[in-house]
């Protein structure tokens, strides 16, 4: 297929179409607007439904009640908008409901600003809602990735009947790059015969819920939960890494960052340093098995985000104390520098710090 | 022998877990019977809400989803834009609608959603025990207002039914109650009604029934349906507060 020039948030929408989706709900926010601005235009056009809903809460509850109808549904926001949509997330997650939910990071905390920035890892992966519950969380670094975890994240999430978060900077929603629209890998997925679409007087009413007052059946619904994660963990981590048989420092970056330190290796690289990558492009599952491929020589291993340190949590956990972990980070919409990230591994080199 | 009363094949055959005298038991009735009556049981999707009501998905004996507190309109939205051809309704306590989820009930009406609304008002919060409604009268006792309401305090009771029928995209707002045989008759026209209008497709309809909780209002079934009609009614009046007009 021809390659098309696309601007990171109109990709999205784009991907999604190609994926099936006909619905979106969503509320205007800055960095993601050109989103629901191209789902405005687009859907129609199919048959589909775009609705501006009055709040992002009410947002994710159509995305709810849409899922729960058996579509392909997605949303989108930022930041303060994501938190406000944790609700309906947790009883998406507690009533298995598929569907994508993008969020385009911008700094906080509270309105925070509108430029660039990875705050939200902590509420994407650890549960921004209530409850003992996972999201798959997918981080793509370029348009491309982008447009091919869209598609992908439709089936993951039908597939485990899980909502599946793409978790952006805005630096990637407002990019532009050549993308091509590619069929994902075939997957087996599951009729949605729990889906609410009427009886049709030909079956027993299908309810969604995620209400189980008996202590003895909620425990059950949980470990049924656990176990569909476990399966996810072990079939869906995808991460990329580079040189870490042979890096003298390994950094672990996601999203755009990671292309920031893609050039900082390169630099680090002509000046005769060895140094690794670990790019997790599943932040849940975290793919902490990577790490246990590190070379035993490694001095350090650096963790670079644009947040005052959040994934760092996940590198720790899955180095084991085995080397010590380090942390650049830039905040509030400000980006790290190539040359800040290779004074800093330099340091690492150098026994500095 | 012929039948003169049958169970409507709109609710369930389990036993439900109102308390005794609590009259959401006669709405969920009259519910059930105006989906079957008007042929749109197999085809309807309910949206149960928090509150009392919150197991309503075991007892509508069709396909429901169970929503986030107060969120059952917006969840009712999602349902009914992905399938028009369904009968999409929603069941709310006075909690649910008229305080955390005011905005989405104003919102669905303000977009003339094609559901239907029935809204449940015992001027309480039922489920969590007692606490104050929005809608809890002035100089009523709650556990959250131990003296009784105070108007300089938490204002008036807020008017649900007045309040929506002001917004163009209802088309149909109605308060009736169930104390008696003939109340009953009234509501379940007005539920019917309802209905009707979002089966032809005109917009946002709600009724509102004036509904007791002899739990929590610390009276017998019978009290409470008495204290209901002298001191609920005068503030709340009854009748149709929206119809559709010719043009609409
Ligand atoms: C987000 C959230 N806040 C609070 C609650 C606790 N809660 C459950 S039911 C309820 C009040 C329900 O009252 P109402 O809607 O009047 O229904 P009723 O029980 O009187 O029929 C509250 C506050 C909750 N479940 N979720
Ligand atoms: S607490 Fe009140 S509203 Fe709830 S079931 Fe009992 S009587 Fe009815
Ligand atoms: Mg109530």
């Amino acid at each position: 297929m021809r390659k098309v020039l696309m601007k990171g948030n109109e990709a999205i929408g784009a991907a999604a179409i190609e994926a099936g989706c006909k619905y979106f709900f969503g509320y205007p926010i800055t960095p993601q607007s050109e989103l629901p601005e191209y789902m405005a235009r687009e859907l129609p056009k199919i048959g589909g439904v775009f609705l501006q809903a009055e709040s992002e809460i009410a947002a994710i509850n159509m995305v709810y009640g849409a899922a729960g109808s058996g579509v392909r549904v997605m949303t989108s926001s930022s930041s303060p908008g994501m938190a406000l949509k944790q609700e309906g997330i947790s009883y998406m997650a507690g009533a298995e409901l598929p569907c994508v939910i993008v969020n385009i990071m911008r700094g906080g905390p509270g309105l925070g600003g509108i430029q660039p920035s990875q705050t939200d890892y902590f509420q994407a992966t650890r549960g921004g809602g209530n409850g003992d519950y996972r999201l798959v969380v997918l981080a793509p670094a370029d348009v491309q990735e982008l447009v091919d975890l869209i598609i992908e994240g439709f089936d993951i999430a039908d597939q485990y009947r899980n909502p599946v978060m793409i978790l952006g900077d805005g630096m990637i929603g407002q990019m532009m790059e050549p993308v091509e629209f590619k069929e994902p890998k075939k997957r087996d997925l599951p009729e949605k015969d729990w889906a609410t679409t009427g009886t049709e007087g030909k079956r027993k009413p299908n309810i969604i819920n995620s209400l189980y007052l008996a202590p003895e059946e909620l425990e059950k619904h949980n470990i049924k939960l656990q176990a569909k994660y476990r399966e996810i963990k072990e079939k869906e981590v995808k991460v990329q890494s580079y040189n870490i048989e042979d890096g003298d420092v390994v950094i672990a970056a996601y999203g755009t960052t990671s292309r920031i330190v893609k050039t900082a290796i390169s630099q680090l690289e002509r000046e005769g340093y060895k140094v690794g990558l670990i790019r997790p492009i599943t932040l849940w599952p975290y793919p902490y098995e990577e790490f246990q491929k590190i070379n035993d020589e490694c001095k350090g291993i650096l963790t670079v985000e644009m947040n005052n340190g959040q994934m760092i949590d996940d590198v720790k956990i899955a180095v084991e104390g085995k080397y010590p972990v380090y942390f650049y980070g830039r905040t509030g919409g400000m980006v790290p520098t190539p040359d800040e990230i290779v004074k800093k591994v330099k340091e690492i080199h150098g026994g500095e710090i | 022998m012929t039948v003169v009363f049958e169970k409507t094949k709109g609710l369930t055959d389990v036993q439900t877990h109102y308390c005794p005298g609590c009259t959401h038991g006669i709405v969920h009735r009259l519910v059930g019977e105006a989906l079957e009556e008007l042929g749109v049981l197999d085809k309807a999707i309910g949206v149960a809400p928090v509150g009392c009501a919150v197991l309503a998905y075991n007892y509508f004996n069709c396909d429901m989803h169970e929503a986030a507190h107060g969120r059952a309109p917006a969840v009712a939205t999602g349902i009914k834009r992905v399938r028009p051809e369904n009968f999409v309704f929603t069941y709310q306590g006075d909690g649910d609608l008229a305080s955390i989820g005011t905005a989405e009930i104003v919102h669905v009406a303000h977009r003339g959603e094609k559901i239907s609304t029935i809204f449940i008002n015992n001027a309480i919060y039922g489920m969590t025990g007692g606490q104050m409604a929005p809608t809890t009268l002035i100089g009523q006792k709650a556990t959250t207002a131990p003296l009784g309401r105070d108007e300089a305090h938490s204002g008036k009771p807020i008017k649900m039914s007045e309040l929506l029928a002001t917004i163009d995209g209802a088309k149909f707002v109605e308060r009736v109650t169930v104390t008696t045989p003939g109340h009953v008759r009234k509501a379940k026209k007005a539920i019917k009604e309802c209905f009707k209008l979002q089966i032809e497709g005109k917009g946002f309809g709600i009724v509102e029934v004036l509904s007791t909780c002899p739990t929590n209002w610390g009276l017998t079934p019978e009290e409470s349906l008495r204290w209901l009609e002298e001191n609920m009614i005068p503030y709340y009046p009854l009748g149709s507060f929206k119809r559709p007009k010719e043009d609409d």
